[in-house]
């Protein structure tokens, strides 16, 4: 007796997911036309409003200094969101630990995320200097959350008849943990990682400008204070730019990580 | 030597939350000889799977004892292989080593745990899924590869609780079969719960039917046919009777 499986359609699959931002670029398409033919067809001065071809004008023509720039500013936000991925990990194990440490530990997290880390900056400049630490930790702080929260409640929902029939093979708990639990909260703990990874170069922007030597944050508030609009604008569209790529790196890194879960998510 | 797999003697279990009490299980004596097919039947709700859980070490009873092997004092987790109603099978690892998540468990290498699982893969068919992942498999396959996750983990006794009740009836019919064929080959000792008394009678050697809550034992019925057993042993008289008895004591025991 034979019965088949189900047969993968993994090339369609990947063309229908292009397919599928169709939509996005259509809108983003015609919304960059809008405001083209607005500033072209008004009497905005460009220098209050740039459009959408001169801001990409202005980037090429200053690429040589907005490239280093973006290269510390990238560096400053991998880290970050490194530490952020390896903190998020631990406290959502440690939330698990018992309920007692989950009741305690939890609120201060929250509360954690009620700081303005605006105003938490200066004081890390104080305290840290100009230098790469508080930009990264002002990165770890808008990133660690949503990585915690998404992987405690990923390792909360395991199934607990597979719980039982860990226990009935007498699993330890740190087996149980690590074959079924931590696996099983993968995708959730992706999902932290994807929001966290949109929240990262804002982190980062956010940290320079405040105080620093080189990065977008420091250019941006340098071009706004000479009133050169349109680099402001370019610093904007690379960060836009910046934080899709780490969005679809992860992406990319739950792919090869989780193959399994791509025919689960159907 | 002749000791008996399963011994229950004078098992209850008490649930208490707050102030209330629930009796689940009222004394059950049971066994299951070395390598005897036992099935549970009984309404729904009743309380059979409480019984598993005590059986499988996962929950102890309020009252009474449960000797495996002779043996009532040592933990129990562990000496049987219990499968649950649901596959419960991890999406994320392939059948193999899916086959092989109690060896992990017991911290066999790797390279003898995958050699384990590919053999008994391959002893029961299903050797070409071997490195497909859970979720391209149809739901009787599903079954198969918990059930033999459940056997690499402990072959000798094996705690299968409705293992085929959410399979159509075909897959069914296929899966009982296939199961008669394993248990065959490896000589193991089974207990078996179902809802269905047709299955019960086919698969078994002596059938337990256990009333509502709280449960007890209301018969215990030997199945008088031969080895090894075909689907159309049930068309014989004495299966006939058997299941008229045994749908008539239910139904009353239902309440319908």
């Amino acid at each position: 007796m034979r019965i088949a499986a189900q047969p993968e359609y993994a090339g369609s699959a990947s063309l229908r997911r292009i397919a599928g931002y169709g939509p996005a670029i259509v809108l983003l398409v015609t919304l960059v036309l809008l405001w083209e033919l607005a500033v072209r067809a008004s009497q905005i001065s460009p220098r209050l409003l740039p459009s959408p071809f001169s801001i990409v004008q202005a980037l090429f023509d200053n690429w040589d200094v907005i490239s280093g720039h973006t290269l510390q500013t990238l560096l400053e936000t991998v880290i970050g969101l490194g530490i952020a991925t390896l903190l998020g990990l631990t406290l959502a194990v440690l939330l698990d630990l018992s309920p007692w440490i989950r009741r305690a530990v939890y609120p201060l997290l929250v509360i954690s995320q009620t700081i303005p880390i605006i105003a938490l900056a200066p004081l890390l400049v104080i305290w840290f200097g100009y230098d790469l630490a508080p930009k990264v930790i002002v990165v770890t702080l808008y990133c660690f959350f949503p990585i915690a929260v998404a992987c405690a409640d990923g390792l909360l929902g395991t199934d607990t008849d597979l719980l039982r029939l860990m226990q009935s093979m007498r699993a330890s708990r740190w087996q149980i943990l690590w074959l079924v639990r931590l696996p099983g909260a993968m995708p959730s703990f992706f999902s932290g990682l994807r929001i966290a990874a949109t929240y990262s170069v804002t982190g980062a922007i956010v940290g320079e400008y405040v105080a620093a030597y080189r990065g977008l944050g420091l250019y941006m508030e340098e071009a706004a204070h000479s009133f050169a609009v349109v680099l402001v604008f370019a610093a904007v569209l690379v960060t836009a730019v910046l934080s899709l790529l780490l969005f679809g790196f992860v992406s990319l890194l739950e792919r090869i990580a989780l193959p399994w879960y791509q025919g689960a998510q159907r | 030597m002749d000791t008996d797999k399963l011994r229950l003697e004078g098992v209850t279990r008490v649930f208490r939350e707050r102030r209330r009490t629930l009796d689940v299980l009222t004394p059950i004596d049971l066994t299951v000889a070395q390598g005897e097919f036992v099935t549970i039947i009984g309404p729904s709700g009743c309380g059979k799977s409480t019984l598993f859980n005590i059986i499988a070490g996962v929950d102890e009873p309020s009252a009474g004892r449960v000797a495996i092997d002779g043996d009532a004092t040592t933990r129990r987790a562990g000496k049987s292989g219990y499968m649950p109603q649901q596959p419960l099978l991890l999406p994320w690892r392939t059948v193999e080593e899916n086959v092989l998540l109690g060896l992990d468990v017991r911290h066999v290498p790797r390279k003898q745990a995958l050699e384990q699982a590919r053999e008994l893969l391959k002893r029961f068919g299903l050797a070409e899924f071997a490195h497909n992942y859970p979720g391209t498999l149809s739901g009787g396959m599903r079954q198969r590869v918990a059930l033999l996750r459940t056997v690499l983990f402990n072959a000798s006794f094996l705690l299968l609780d409705e293992p085929f009740g959410a399979l159509d009836a075909l897959t069914r019919l296929s899966l009982q079969n296939w199961l008669l064929d394993l248990w065959q080959a490896l000589h193991a000792s089974v207990l078996f719960i179902t809802h269905d008394v047709r299955e019960a009678i086919l698969l078994s050697e002596r059938i337990y039917v256990l009333s509502a809550r709280p449960a007890h034992i209301l018969r215990v019925a030997e199945v008088d046919l031969p080895r090894p057993r075909l689907q159309e042993h049930l068309a014989w008289e004495q299966a006939i009777g058997l299941e008229r008895e045994l749908v008539a004591l239910l139904m009353k025991e239902q309440g319908i």
